[in-house]
């Protein structure tokens, strides 16, 4: 119900922009909305969303997949509630923080690689760098936004895995199995789908991360494969950033914009939820 | 590889092996010997050799990150080569996979606690009385004694305010939709059910526009901090529901079932049943959705908007919260405020931190002491006879059984 009148809201706010601007809002990237000439559009910055969302994941799944594992199968009993309680913590601190941190903390420690990516590298395309500043990039956002996924990940999967049957885990080991080629070979494919779905909610996440981003990122409308250099855009920067900034029309685009985001994250999450709806088990524990 | 022998100190799963693999308990002391500590050790000291001639020797590179990247890359080589010549491809694997998922567990906790480290640290020092006490109406960036004259009351007092809003109007809808969930069901169960799925991932910001578009762009109202609590009450129902919902799949089936057929109705088996075995965590689902909504940002720019001057009026005129007051500092860095910045990253921390504990504290499975108590209330309540007495002396003794079990 809120969500279909969220999507309603959003269409009918952001007509009169896709009424100036037709199709070419999405063909076209910058926000120029008051003056003569207006122009906007968000393919910049649905593209710069997409990077910093694979980015993210990149980063994010891996880590959150091991730190899953450890948790349902590796974790002493005792240690268990609390490392759990801490990862769930992570989730809790605000995203702000987190930004704050990135921008004096984690910044300027990963300069350091950017450049030397950028030096030693650079044959590569996608570590190419054709601004003078390594800083304020679309990689960093997304190294942020990553760190900030894990949580969510971390803990769904943790809970899929923990419904594996044990039987089959014991049955594995008793053939011989090192724990390892146990979680290979028993526990990942019994969670895959969760593992699945909980990288598609942690997607979602990442695609709607704005105040993480707006810190770190400078706002740039350009499309690049170099994601290393400075400057870029996602649609939740571009409007909160120029929230209040563009006039009525302004304003409208930004709903349109936000409608998009919306329509993505949604299709995304539908089927993640889709996917876990699927593999829900456990629902009856009895005396 | 089957034939080679394993060395006395490890029990590598080779074919003939009389020691059962460890079944259970994770790395215990047996399976790891000295001589296993021996190669870790050394592989750890070697790559750190190593590496480090290359980093900062060979190719002049700088910065620890880099760093240590390299070192682990080359420690699990390392690592791999030579349990894998010493002992066992399989073995070799197995550690490395060992290695390398307690690395990952060790880095979000590491990333969690330098945080919360860093933040404590910086904000820690600076956080003055007067920030508890003054708003920002009085700040002069060349005023060299500012920090004595401004502080974030008002975003303290907006904060409390929406999130006590949000959570007055989320709670009470997310608890009848975990029940309508989990106790009614029906043929909506599995629709509402993704819906809430799908809500959970709802960008903030995408929630505050929302609210914007439904209610100031179309001049119903104008900023105010009754708009952030909607824009919150979206982003922390889908997780509070969640969270109840599965308090309410652990309640045993057997309590529903007794109390159903010493003739109680359905509405008084939830109400007198179900909700005081799930109470506690309920009350932990509520306050980390209260946590998460604390440090929403996003959506407080096109609902609160922000304002420098105090405004304890929730339902008229434009308030601060306190991480929107955050960002304000952080993004216009004058040397002044980036002080100011830290202490209210270490207000907004430490209000996070404890709605966390006590959530934690709060749904921890009943001591024993707190079962006798609610024996002998429910004892000298024994003389009102209603049909719900009896279940519920038993019903303690086993929610407390099936939350020590449960992790």
């Amino acid at each position: 119900m809120i969500l279909f009148l969220i999507g309603l809201f959003l269409l009918i706010q952001g007509f009169p922009a896709f009424h100036v601007a037709g199709w070419s809002f999405f063909t076209s990237s910058g926000f120029q909305t008051v003056g003569k000439t207006k122009h906007f559009g968000v393919e910049a910055s649905l593209y710069g969303t997409v990077v910093v969302a694979v980015i993210a994941l990149a980063v994010g799944t891996p880590v959150a997949l091991l730190t899953a594992l450890f948790l349902s199968e590796y974790a002493p009993k005792g240690l268990r509630p609390y490392l759990i309680a801490c990862v769930d913590l992570a989730a809790a601190i605000p995203s702000v923080i987190y930004g704050l941190w990135a921008i004096f903390e984690l910044q300027p420690n990963v300069v350091g690689i950017s450049g030397w990516l950028a030096r030693h590298v650079a044959w590569i395309p996608i570590f190419k760098v054709t601004t003078p500043k390594v800083n304020a990039s679309l990689f960093i956002a997304g190294l942020v936004v990553g760190i900030m996924i894990v949580p969510i990940v971390a803990s769904i999967s943790r809970e899929v895995f923990s419904l594996t049957p044990p039987g089959e885990k014991e049955g594995a080991l008793a053939l011989g199995a090192t724990k390892a080629a146990m979680i290979r070979r028993v526990v990942l494919p019994f969670g895959r789908g969760g593992m699945i779905s909980a990288v598609m909610l942690g997607m979602g996440r990442a695609l709607g991360e704005t105040i993480a981003v707006v810190i770190i990122l400078s706002e740039t409308f350009q499309i690049s494969p170099h994601i290393l250099q400075s400057g870029g855009s996602t649609v939740a920067q571009l409007i909160a950033i120029h929230f209040g900034t563009g006039g009525p029309l302004g304003t409208h685009a930004l709903l349109l914009a936000g409608l998009v985001l919306f329509a993505v994250t949604l299709a995304i999450n539908l089927a993640a939820s889709a996917i876990v709806s699927r593999s829900r088990s456990g629902a009856g524990v009895d005396l | 590889m089957t034939t080679l022998a394993p060395p006395p100190t490890t029990s590598a799963p080779v074919n003939g092996s009389p020691m059962p693999r460890r079944i259970g308990t994770p790395l215990r002391p047996r399976d790891f010997g000295l001589a296993d500590v021996g190669i870790l050790v050394a592989s750890l000291f070697s790559s750190f050799l190593l590496v480090w001639v290359v980093f900062y020797q060979l190719t002049l590179l700088s910065g620890g990150f880099g760093f240590l990247v390299c070192w682990y890359g080359s420690f699990l080589t390392l690592y791999w080569t030579v349990t894998s010549q010493i002992i066992d491809r399989r073995v070799a694997t197995d550690r490395v996979f060992s290695t390398l998922v307690i690395t990952g567990a060790s880095l979000v906790v590491g990333i969690v606690a330098f945080i919360v480290g860093w933040v404590t640290w910086k904000g820690a020092t600076h956080v003055r009385a007067n920030f508890f006490t003054k708003d920002m109406s009085h700040f002069s960036p060349a005023d060299p004694h500012v920090l004595n004259k401004i502080g974030v009351a008002h975003a303290i007092v907006g904060t409390v305010e929406q999130v006590g809003i949000a959570a007055a109007i989320a709670i009470p809808v997310a608890v009848v939709t975990a029940v309508f969930l989990n106790e009614v069901g029906g043929r909506g169960t599995r629709l509402v059910r993704t819906v809430v799925t799908a809500m959970s991932g709802l960008p903030s910001i995408v929630a505050g526009v929302f609210i914007y578009s439904i209610l100031v762009e179309t001049s119903l109202s104008h900023y105010a901090g009754f708009l952030a609590s909607l824009a919150l009450f979206i982003l922390i129902l889908p997780s509070v529901t969640r969270t109840t919902e599965e308090v309410l799949r652990i309640v045993p089936g057997g309590l529903r079932e007794a109390s159903l057929a010493l003739g109680a109705s359905e509405f008084r088996t939830v109400w007198s049943v179900v909700l005081p075995t799930a109470r506690s965590g309920m009350i932990t689902a509520s306050l980390l959705g209260i946590a998460i909504a604390v440090g929403e940002t996003a959506p407080l720019f096109f609902t609160a908007f922000g304002n420098n001057n105090m405004n304890p009026n929730p339902l008229h005129g434009a308030q601060q919260a306190l991480p929107l007051v955050l960002l304000d500092f952080v993004r216009t860095p004058q040397g002044a405020l980036v002080n100011l910045a830290y202490a209210t990253a270490f207000i907004l921390l430490s209000l996070v931190l404890i709605l966390f504990v006590l959530a934690r504290v709060l749904g921890r499975p009943r001591t024993k002491k707190a079962v006798w108590r609610a024996r002998l209330r429910s004892l000298t309540q024994r003389s009102k006879t209603s049909e719900i007495d009896l279940p519920k002396n038993v019903l303690m003794m086993s929610a407390t059984s099936i939350q020590k079990e449960s992790p």
